[in-house]
């Protein structure tokens, strides 16, 4: 063991009071920081989770119809004195299937499904409801959401006539899987469906509203034969998502938003979250290290003897300034295994306090490794800069008036 | 004659900022190797300043302190401590040992201090010097969980660890009983003969200082007189 290891260790050791004291300070820091980041990651994950549940991270689209004003008149031409946007009528993609391949080699896309998105009525006898029309291809659109295990009633299949419907339209319309359903568009083409499948995504709205068919019925419907409306991503790291979408427009010249444009809100909510999460834990980190430079100030004073008796018999500056950081460092890593397990204990207690009435937790606490490896890390440098200046003192002092002073 | 291991020329020492005061006004000193020398004078004579000085625990105000014949005048902080571990041993009045330690411990600290970890054999160097000051059986004694007089032994058994050629000890014995104090100038005689080790020892006690090969005497900041002791 280093010599300056040993001496530091053996100061600690001795120093019991302190050292306990200083040692439940720093866990008790450490305990809220580790507490703080699994509750506040744990919620964050779940509504992430909730909203990317039902949306893909990227919706890419045909560009709107742009108006290009008349600006200066020429003969045989009046200039418009107020520009209307026109009404955006459903545009596809042109030359989708290159496009959908140029996305999948898109390193940080991780799946692509074409869609075809519109509006129609859902009708049933004398119901009649107004619905998003979502015509999709299976077997890609599993890999941007998963249905299979949203389904309450049938199964998600969607080939042929056969649609899939929320649990809030088939209530409204009064069908259940088997049933028959006519889709019209506002355009008057109808066709009828048979309910294949009901799902539940967890948000009242969507059961409402969305109806899923094969991408060919939408077309025939939307009156897009052989085109699509939409593409949806979906990428590896879903903080790229607007990024990736600002390379997609670059790169295509078509729309393309991302969950993060599209639920700016949320995003807003999670930014001020973490930030006021940050905050406190900053805190936190500020009181911890004010709390082990001063033990070790007071340390220092107390060890003064020592301290010269050391340099006396040969111990160089650096080494007495190791010492001092050692300490700290050791108390910061020992405060943070003492926290860590305070905070995983509190966090764990914390969650079986609010249970759903199945029995899982309301939300997760997130308990990652990096997170008490983080915290670790943290307590260590704060201690081993907490004491540097208590270092410096005791190198500072004189070998002289020390053994002058007894 | 042999080459003396530490010269003093024109040493001077003063403290204070506002008012200064000299304590100690040019002093001229050789120690020579092996030699056994006690250093008396009345209380606030200058003693522990130049026992500090010799030490390099502290800095003349003027003149030169040299040591095996360099001057120590121009190292840094970190150089005189890397002499101080070489060359000198020190035992102290107060505070003789580090509490947190062992003995063993005590006495390997200067060794572990100048190779930075503990390597082969140190641990049986220290041992071996215990068994020289019979305190081979309190080894793994705490240093508080000794008596004054088996810490001051420790100590010097400490002070020799690195063999230095010399070693300072202020009143080590001043804090001690009569009987105890005896064994530890025992001890110091012993070892110096042994180890041929020179010795610088402050001391107020007359029996002792009749003992030793030279005595200095010092009175006001001065070295009143230097008498080598015919007997020795
Ligand atoms: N750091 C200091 N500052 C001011 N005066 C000092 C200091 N150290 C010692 N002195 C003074 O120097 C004189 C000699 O002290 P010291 O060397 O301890 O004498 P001794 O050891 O012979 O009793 C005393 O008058 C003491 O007060
Ligand atoms: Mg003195």
């Amino acid at each position: 063991m280093p010599f300056e290891v040993l001496v530091a260790l053996r100061f600690l050791r001795e120093g019991k009071i302190q050292t306990i004291l200083i040692l439940s300070g720093i866990g008790v820091g450490v305990a809220v920081i580790v507490f703080l980041s699994a509750l506040i990651g744990g919620l964050q994950e779940s509504l992430i989770e909730r909203t990317l549940g039902t949306q893909a991270h990227i919706v890419v689209r045909a560009p709107e119809d742009l108006v290009r004003p008349v600006t200066e008149s020429s003969p045989g031409l009046a200039v418009a004195p107020r520009v209307e946007r026109p009404a955006q009528r459903l545009r596809s993609i042109v030359g989708w299937p290159q496009t959908l391949e140029l996305l999948l080699t898109l390193p940080r896309v991780r799946a692509a499904s074409p869609t075809v998105a519109g509006a129609a009525f859902a009708l049933r006898g004398l119901a009649n409801r107004s619905v998003a029309l979502r015509g999709i291809e299976p077997s890609s659109f599993r890999r941007i959401i998963d249905m299979g295990p949203r389904m309450t009633a049938g199964e998600f299949r969607v080939d042929a006539t056969n649609a899939v419907i929320g649990v809030e339209l088939a209530a409204d319309l009064g069908v259940s899987v088997g049933d028959k359903v006519r889709l019209e568009t506002p355009a008057g083409r109808s066709e009828v469906f048979l309910v294949a499948g009901v799902f539940d995504v967890g948000n009242k709205d969507l059961n409402a509203r969305w109806v899923f068919v094969s991408l060919r019925a939408a077309q025939t419907l939307l009156d897009l034969a052989g085109g699509i409306s939409t593409i949806e991503l979906k990428v590896a790291e879903i903080f790229d998502a607007e990024r990736v979408a600002e390379e997609i427009v670059a790169r295509t010249g078509l729309q393309a938003d991302s969950w993060m444009k599209l639920n700016q809100q949320l995003l807003t909510g999670l930014r001020s979250q973490s930030a006021s999460s940050w905050m406190i834990q900053f805190f936190v980190v500020v009181a911890v290290a004010l709390g082990i430079a001063s033990v070790l100030v007071v340390s220092v004073v107390q060890k003064s003897r020592e301290i010269g008796i050391l340099k006396a018999m040969g111990t160089r500056t650096v080494q007495v300034v190791r010492i001092f950081l050692v300490q700290g460092a050791v108390l910061g890593l020992g405060g943070s295994l003492l926290g860590s397990a305070l905070g995983a204990g509190l966090s764990f207690f914390f969650a079986s306090l609010a249970r759903n009435p199945d029995g899982t937790a309301t939300f997760p606490v997130n308990l990652t490794p990096a997170l008490f490896l983080g915290a670790a890390a943290i307590a260590t440098v704060t201690g081993l800069l907490a004491a540097v200046a208590p270092a410096e003192r005791a190198a500072s002092l004189d070998p002289g008036d020390v053994i002058r002073y007894g | 004659m042999a080459e003396p291991l530490v010269v003093l020329e024109g040493v001077t020492k003063s403290f204070g900022t506002e008012v200064v005061t000299e304590i100690l006004h040019g002093i001229d000193l050789e120690v020579l190797p092996s030699e056994f020398t006690a250093l008396v004078g009345p209380s606030g004579s200058g003693k522990s300043t130049l026992l500090n000085l010799l030490g390099l625990l502290d800095r003349p105000t003027s003149g030169r302190i040299l040591l095996a014949g360099r001057d120590t005048t121009g190292l840094t902080d970190d150089e005189r401590s890397a002499v101080r571990g070489r060359s000198l041993g020190f035992v102290f009045q107060f505070h003789h040992l580090l509490p947190e330690f062992t003995a063993l411990e005590n006495v390997m600290m200067p060794m572990l201090a100048a190779r930075g970890r503990e390597e082969k054999g140190m641990r049986e160097r220290a041992l071996s010097l215990l068994e020289e000051i019979g305190l081979a059986d309190r080894a793994l004694y705490k240093a508080t969980k000794l008596s004054g007089g088996q810490q001051q032994r420790v100590a010097v058994a400490r002070a020799l660890v690195l063999e230095p050629p010399l070693v300072l000890a202020d009143e080590p014995t001043g804090n001690l009983d009569t009987e105890s104090g005896k064994q530890v100038f025992e001890l110091l005689r012993k070892v110096s003969t042994e180890h041929r080790t020179a010795f610088l020892v402050v001391t107020h006690d007359e029996r002792i200082a009749a003992r030793c090969d030279r005595i200095l005497t010092m009175v006001d900041g001065r070295i009143r007189s230097d008498e080598r002791n015919a007997r020795a």
